[in-house]
């Protein structure tokens, strides 16, 4: 990605999400507590540290972006009020808002059913996934 | 008719690059009354100083103003000056053309302009200065010690030294404070009971020192040099010239189940106890609030053992009151409570604990007899997990952390680790830092010595969340270097807890009028140049109620203060402020306004008999200022609706002829 | 006293118990609970970004509506609290999310509706027990009490964080639902992973991980001696249930406060 269109979706992410990367004191403790850490390819704090070095292109590219179980708990713990999930958010809504890039969408959902699958499960993915 | 002179500092570039030294001193020229005005590179220099003097000979100046830097800075400095010219030192108007013209304008005739206008607004105000004495005040020559920590201890020794008696009050029974709880002391590793033992007996044994131990401050009143202090010295129920510190009561009394403090209640003593072996005063002392005998009158057993006869259930608080010229703040610190933090599961599990408790779980006094047992099973523990800054550098987690570095956890957490590594070998142990912060002589070779001798695993990186589970500890945590997330089953967590000054220390410095910082660590004079003392003349500081501090640091810290205050009290009489309130007794209506805003009680009201225009005598109600309490804060003069009550050195007409130089 | 109620829509279909035994509860404890008329799926997540306006304009008009019939608003499922508690938030802190949302904000039958900045007072169903009813008179009005049964309470993310917006509890040491336990007569068993998530949200994207979380929250819970779990969440339910590898059941806390309370059919 050229180096203009990189510093605007910076610029676009750090207004939605309202995040301010350089609080971050590099402890680590988002990624110490984060469940879905296994799952994916960059962490918490790599997210916060590569948006922060304009470093985005890898994120928009990794499956990171949808395994963020959005329960909180680095916004929560972070010592320095960095709120990563939010950083993560604002990523994922910037990977899946243009034009055929949804990550999920309603014919997706048919395979995935069973009787017992609460309707939250399905709009609250479709939240998530698709624009 | 004033003969003024004008003296424009440059102050190098800090002035001179944003102000027209130049231009100001020509416009001072044209004030009536100055009959010299020159600029120079340093007015607070020897050669700036000399020519000051020179110009006052020369010229016949009876005035002077300087205009430089704030006169916090310099207005000592050129006070002095002029009384080695031969003129009074309080001739002397400062016009703050520094902090508050340069270093906030940015451009030159912004800067210029209004340094012009404060030397018109200093040179109005020196035309109505009028030649003003310091009264003197007599120095008590006894200080008083509040909190017998290793600060208070080392302040109180040293200030003996000198010869001056000291009292210590310490709120708990026995001095000693953090550091008698401690087990070994980085980075030399020697035992705190084995060097600070000693000190808290010498400090027994020095005549010039009286320990007030089990006891409180609560009330202060007075000024620099002459305090007058109450202290409370709690019941103890135990004659304290009596007891003998056998220790045969706290054998025999039946009540077993109170929480040992001294051990952060891992473990219970009697009802009547000593907290810990070399206690001082090595007396026992009843815990009301668990004493049969004092709850319900069923009971007495220590009073029949005692063999002294030292139990008295019904003593009473004693209030103690003395005088004192100097006061110092010793008032230390304590760990912050962790239950806030329960991702670490403090609260669920035994097995997680404090440094603190730490320190206590491996001294040999300790509840384990310095065996390191896990409390909830008394097991050996095989992995330890130790985590740094639990509460410090904490930006986001208001009420429950503190946004400053607590300084000492880097040091001690190495130091436990090495020792468990040290006797017990078979032990892995982690310790997840952020940065490993050890400046300080010694510190970083004694952190390095941990990791490379010792073979302790340091994991840059934090824990995230401790789950107790069947038995073991399981600890989730990152490794941002090798950028995983860890998974330790640990069998003992220790929280290096964020420390904060403790909970008296707020209500005492509103005793004191000394200030504090959002914190509530005592504020110094200057934090550079002036790091012991308080704004608050005659209060000084010592140990960590001022800033997380370790030992070495705090002892320094502690001889430093008793130093100005062996200063303050080798002198006999100190000179007062002359800028102090006066009441023109004439225009006084009696109304109390001006008592009832004064901070420092310094007026009072007298009778007063007056001659009247027709002769007689009338006996009127006036106001009158105790010039040695005064401090010259100037609210009287604001309250006074008869404008009776007027500032020396800053008189009512004073601020209004200031007012209209710069208004015109 | 009367709230607005805001159900959403999995209680109107797989998890009708925690709707049904709710408003039944509700009617035994004194409170009376007025649904809004013509309300909308929350959208289940909320969306932390800021440009995000129409998945939040749900949330606003329940908001608005109850803004609008002078009352509090209640919600008995974690994920529609926590969505309409962090818009309300965002209304109330962000003006200029809040004058991009009023642009669009309509309500049935009015059209154009009157701009909404955060006014509208928001309980959790268990604030309400807690804040309103009083856990004593709670206890007082239980029939059956549940002696002797151990009861971990599975609080997940929803019901706690972002805990400056949520304010419901200590985040990391709550004590309303232990609370509402032994209201209800109940043993409550602390154990760790209560306030952990579930993996709810990733029951459609990654069924593994959503497996491996559930099965971590219910073996920690029985290895502390848990009998059963109560949630609030319709996911974390399901979740826990048909995706934990753990026969521990899990109910929903309004199903045994009915129980207790004796109106269990």
């Amino acid at each position: 990605m050229e180096k203009n269109k990189t510093a605007a979706l910076r610029e676009q992410i750090l207004r939605a999400s309202g995040v301010n990367p350089k609080k971050c004191m590099r402890c680590g403790k988002c990624s110490g507590t984060c469940p879905a850490y296994d799952e994916m390819e960059y962490h918490p704090h790599q997210f916060v540290y590569m948006v922060e070095t304009g470093n985005i292109e890898p994120l928009l590219h990794s499956e990171s972006v949808y395994k963020c179980l959005s329960c909180f708990a680095c916004v929560e713990r972070c010592p320095r009020g960095v709120e990563p999930a939010k950083l993560i958010e604002a990523l994922c809504a910037a990977v899946t808002r243009p034009q055929g890039a949804n990550h999920m969408t309603p014919d997706d959902i048919p395979a995935l059913l069973d009787e017992d699958l609460p309707q939250q499960a399905i709009v609250s993915a479709l939240r998530k996934y698709m624009k | 008719m004033q003969r003024i002179g004008v003296f424009v500092c440059w102050c190098g570039s800090n002035i001179a690059a944003t102000v027209d030294v130049h231009a100001v001193a020509e416009a001072a020229k044209l004030e009536p009354g100055v009959v010299f005005s020159t600029d120079y590179q340093y007015m607070c220099s020897q050669a700036g100083q000399n020519m000051i003097i020179d110009a006052v000979k020369e010229h016949k100046l009876t005035g002077l103003v300087i205009c430089s830097c704030s006169p916090r800075m310099h207005e000592a400095t050129f006070r002095k000056t002029a009384a080695n010219a031969g003129i009074n030192p309080y001739m002397v108007e400062i016009a703050n053309i520094r902090e508050q013209c340069s270093w906030v304008h940015k451009d030159m005739p912004t800067g210029t302009e209004k340094a012009i206008i404060l030397a018109k607004a200093a040179i109005a105000k020196v035309h109505l200065n009028t030649p003003l004495t310091p009264g003197e005040s007599k120095v008590t020559k006894r200080a008083l010690v509040i909190g017998g920590g290793i600060a208070g201890i080392q302040t109180a020794l040293d200030i003996a030294d000198a010869g001056y008696p000291v009292d210590i009050v310490e709120k708990e029974p026995t001095i000693g404070g953090k550091m008698a709880q401690l087990d070994k002391t980085f980075p030399t590793l020697d035992c705190a009971a084995c060097i600070l033992t000693p000190k808290m007996v010498d400090a027994a044994q020095n005549e010039n020192i009286r320990i007030i131990s089990y006891a409180k401050v609560e009330e202060v009143g007075g000024f620099v040099g002459n305090f007058h202090v109450k202290i409370r010295k709690k019941a103890r129920f135990v004659n304290e010239d009596v007891c003998t510190g056998c220790g045969l009561c706290t054998e025999k009394c039946p009540q077993k189940k109170v929480p040992n403090a001294f051990n952060l209640n891992m473990d219970n003593h009697r009802a009547i106890y000593i907290p810990f072996a070399q206690a001082v005063p090595k007396v026992a002392v009843i815990d009301p609030d668990y004493c049969n005998m004092l709850k319900n009158g069923k009971c007495g057993v220590c009073a029949k053992v005692c063999t002294a006869g030292a139990i008295d259930y019904k003593q009473e608080d004693q209030i103690i009151e003395e005088d004192y010229g100097a006061i110092v703040a010793a008032t230390g610190y304590n760990p912050i409570s962790v239950e806030k933090f329960d991702e670490f599961a403090y609260s669920q599990s035994k097995d997680v604990i404090t440094s603190l408790e730490f320190e206590r779980l491996t001294n040999a006094a300790g509840p384990t007899a310095g065996k390191l047992l896990r409390p909830s099973d008394g097991e050996h523990p095989h992995t330890i997990v130790f985590v740094q800054c639990v509460g410090s550098r904490c930006a986001s987690c208001a009420g429950k952390g503190k946004e400053y570095c607590s300084k000492i956890c880097c040091m001690y957490t190495a130091k436990h680790a090495m020792l468990v590594r040290d006797k017990y070998p078979d032990t892995e142990v982690y310790v997840f830092y952020i940065d490993v912060r050890t400046p300080g002589k010694n510190f970083d070779e004694f952190y390095r010595r941990a990791v490379e001798e010792y073979g302790v695993h340091y994991i840059k990186g934090m824990v995230g969340k401790v789950t107790p589970e069947n038995g073991k500890l399981k600890v989730q945590a990152s490794d941002l270097l090798a950028d995983r997330q860890l998974h330790i089953d640990a069998d003992l967590v220790v929280l290096a807890a964020a420390i904060e000054p403790d909970k008296s220390a707020r209500p005492l410095a509103t005793m004191l009028t000394a200030s504090m910082d959002t914190n509530d660590f005592f504020t110094e004079a200057h934090p550079k140049l002036r790091p012991v003392e308080s704004p608050t003349a005659g209060i000084f500081l010592s140990g960590a109620c001022q800033g997380p501090k370790d030992i070495p640091e705090t002892v320094s810290q502690a001889s430093a203060a008793a130093a100005k205050v062996i200063g303050l009290l080798s002198k006999n009489t100190l000179k007062g402020n002359p800028c102090v309130a006066q009441s023109d007794e004439l225009m006084c209506n009696g109304c109390s306004s001006c008592a009832n805003v004064c901070p420092y009680g310094a007026i009072t009201y007298v009778n007063k008999e007056f001659r009247m225009p027709d002769r007689t005598t009338k006996v009127r109600r006036v106001a009158s200022v105790n010039p040695a309490v005064c401090q010259g804060c100037g609210a009287c003069t604001v309250a006074c609706p008869s404008g009776a009550m007027d500032l020396n050195g800053f008189k009512n007409n004073q601020i209004m002829a200031e007012v209209d130089a710069i208004c015109k | 006293m009367k709230f607005s109620y805001f159900p959403g829509c999995t209680l109107k279909t797989k998890a009708k118990q925690l709707d049904v035994y709710a408003r039944k509860c509700a009617e035994v404890l004194g409170i009376t609970l007025e649904e809004i008329p013509a309300w909308q799926c929350c959208g289940g997540v909320f969306n932390a970004s800021r440009d995000e306006i129409a998945s939040k304009l749900s949330a606003v008009r329940a908001l608005s509506a109850a803004r609008d019939a002078g009352q509090p608003l209640v919600s008995v499922c974690s994920a529609c609290h926590n969505v309409i508690k962090q818009t309300n938030a965002a209304m109330q802190d962000d003006g200029e999310f809040a004058s991009h949302v009023n642009h669009y904000l309509t309500q049935p039958g009015q059209g154009q509706a009157e701009p909404y900045y955060g006014e509208t007072e928001v309980y959790h169903y268990l604030e309400l027990l807690r804040d309103v009813v009083g856990f004593d008179k709670v206890k007082a009005a239980v029939k059956h009490p549940l002696t002797g049964k151990k009861i971990g309470a599975y609080y997940g993310c929803l019901l706690l964080r972002p805990s400056g917006v949520m304010a419901m509890d200590d985040p990391e040491n709550p004590q309303i639902l232990e609370d509402f336990i032994r209201a209800i007569g109940g043993e409550p068993v602390i154990y760790a992973m209560r306030n952990e998530c579930c993996g709810g949200y990733m029951t459609l994207e990654d069924k593994a991980l959503a497996a491996k979380k559930s099965t971590a929250v219910l073996d920690n819970a029985s290895v502390n001696g848990a009998d059963l779990l109560v949630t609030a969440c319709p996911l974390c339910k399901y979740n826990l249930d048909k995706n934990g590898k753990n026969d521990l059941p899990v109910v929903y806390f309004t199903e045994l406060l009915a129980e207790a309370l004796g109106i269990k059919e």
